[in-house]
């Protein structure tokens, strides 16, 4: 079976994000760019899958400006097979992701989607939910386990209280959490054959979606920082003041 | 402005999750909140919603394929009930992320997430970059999808309402998905998302049989267990214990942070807690940076010292 995944490139989780002065947004020129960590599961989901003989086809995804092509890359590296960018240079909001996804996956017919359960720039935790919603197909979201049988997938999810298993007919939507399984590198040899590997283009215009933001951001801002520093030397002396300055037990 | 809440329950007990999202509805919508109970022989969680201080009515639809609150079945519902509503809130808990985006979608309308502020009925300020950055937003659909970041609104009083308690039709099974099982901790210790005080270990506590140490302090003080997401990545402990950016997102009165270095992942999970203790012994870890109580030294001779000196002075 055909396998799609999404990837986002977003500042690299490592990256102290900067707030820019004039409240718009943060700063992203000259910041070091990366994949989704989500994503990076999700690819790595798809590549176990193929090598236990039930995918055959891994298809990356990523939309949003030229430099996109670069994420996908890294797909290809791991080991994906092709990719497709949707390119555009506005902002995208999760529904209009979602829209977008679901023309793709209209003309590439894959019978599972796998991304990741949230972005971590902007931290919304839509995309997936929203997309099968869109297709009228099942979702399995925070999976921390897959198991695929004919036309099911048996899967695992990271709920507050523990763990749930789901049984979703395929095809479906996947969402990765974090133990799901740990992403590989890709090789040298691999990122050299990555870059012969096809990349399609298309624009929301092409596929005939409207992906005008629903949501304004209206400002930016730095968190109220926190003043910490304060030290103890003994036990006794931090139970005491827990009990009489702090009054919390 | 009218609001709905979809409650949050096991068909048993309402989760207290619920009295959160509801908080947030009623400086939405003021007293025009509702409550949305969908599940299986659920007329106990509905009895119970109707006694939550400020809720006008409880709908409640029983029906089978309401019961472990499958995302497929339970949207369609929530679209059909949408047009009566200018809002529709849940705490954003795992199965409020599960639920809500796909209900936006079916309304054609971006879903606000985990929102920590009301700014107006249209405006909200949500946590961005793991909580690094506060993006004010303002939506322009005409129907407001949201999720609550739980800690950001203090609950409502679970008693001391009397909603009517009116049925709603269901909207069937859409056959496409299925329950299989659940495996949920057990334990004795408050949840973490709602404990009054937490206390959490990091790769310093060095195994999970370490964490008998925490948990003799946690029942002194009468407070949950919690862990880095390091310590759960070395198998310590499960993934449930997990606070931090892509764990649960906790505020409690008090946060004992032991054998925890801060990594930005970790802080993004606790940091508006309200008085924070760190206890490590690299006193140059940056989690004493953001302590009002740092407490340098080896936390397997601390944390029993913690226990003896808790018990003596009960």
């Amino acid at each position: 079976m055909k396998a799609l995944v999404a990837v986002k490139r977003v500042i690299d989780y490592n990256v102290k994000i900067r707030v820019k002065a004039d409240k718009t947004g943060v700063e992203t020129a000259n910041v070091k760019m990366s994949m989704n960590p989500f994503d990076e599961i999700a690819v790595e989901e798809a590549l176990r899958l193929r090598e236990a003989g039930i995918v055959d086809e891994i298809i990356a995804v990523s939309l949003g400006i030229a430099q996109c092509q670069e994420t996908i890359r890294t797909a290809l590296a791991m080991g994906a097979d092709r990719g497709v960018l949707v390119q555009t240079d506005g902002e995208l909001q999760p529904l209009a992701v979602a829209k977008l996804l679901k023309a793709v996956i209209q003309q590439e017919s894959p019978e599972i989607v796998i991304i990741g359960k949230q972005a971590i720039d902007d931290d919304c935790n839509q995309t997936g939910q929203m997309l099968s919603a869109l297709l009228g197909w099942p979702q399995a979201t925070f999976a921390s386990k897959i198991k695929i049988s004919d036309e099911h997938a048996e899967v695992a999810r990271e709920v507050d209280g523990g763990l749930e298993t789901v049984a979703i007919k395929l095809p479906a939507v996947i969402t990765t959490d974090l133990r799901l399984n740990e992403p590989r590198y890709a090789s040298l040899p691999n990122i050299m054959k990555a870059k012969k590997k096809p990349i399609a283009t298309t624009t929301p215009e092409a596929l005939g979606v409207d992906v005008t933001p629903r949501l304004t951001v209206l400002k930016v801002e730095e968190p109220p920082k926190r003043q910490g520093g304060g030290k103890v030397g003994s036990v006794a002396e931090l139970v005491d003041k827990l009990k009489t300055e702090a009054r919390v037990i | 402005m009218a609001a709905l809440v979809i409650a949050e329950h096991d068909n048993v007990a309402l989760r207290a999750a619920t009295l959160n999202a509801v908080a947030a509805a009623a400086e939405i919508a003021g007293q025009d909140v509702d409550i949305l109970v969908a599940g299986k022989d659920c007329r106990p969680v509905a009895e119970a919603a109707a006694k939550i201080a400020g809720v006008k009515r409880v709908l409640l639809a029983d029906d089978a394929a309401y019961e472990h609150a499958l995302a497929e079945n339970v949207a369609p519902l929530v679209v059909k009930l949408a047009e009566n509503f200018s809002h529709l809130l849940a705490t954003a808990t795992t199965s409020g992320k599960n639920l809500m985006p796909r209900v936006a979608a079916l309304l054609d309308v971006m879903q606000i997430s985990d929102i920590s502020a009301v700014v107006s009925p249209d405006t909200f300020v949500r946590p961005i970059y793991a909580g690094n950055a506060l993006a004010t937003v303002q939506s322009t659909d005409p129907v407001k999808v949201i999720t609550v970041r739980g800690t950001a609104f203090p609950p409502v009083e679970a008693t001391g309402g009397a909603a009517a308690v009116e049925p709603v039709a269901g909207t069937g099974a859409a056959g496409i998905s299925e329950f299989v099982g659940a495996e949920l901790s057990k334990s004795e210790r408050p949840e973490l998302t709602s404990a009054r005080i937490v206390i959490s270990g990091g790769r310093g506590m060095q195994s999970g049989e370490n964490f008998h140490l925490l948990e003799k302090v946690a029942d002194k003080l009468g407070a949950a267990v919690g862990a880095s997401r390091a310590a759960v990545d070395a198998g310590f402990v499960p993934n449930d214990y997990q606070v931090g950016q892509t764990g649960k997102i906790v505020a409690p009165e008090l946060y004992i942070a032991v054998g925890i270095s801060g990594a930005i992942q970790h802080l993004a999970g606790m940091k508006d807690s309200k008085v924070i203790v760190a206890i490590n012994k690299d006193e140059e870890a940056p989690i004493f940076q953001i302590a009002d109580y740092g407490l340098v030294g080896d936390l397997f001779k601390l944390l029993p010292e913690l226990a003896d000196e808790l018990e003596r002075r009960q």
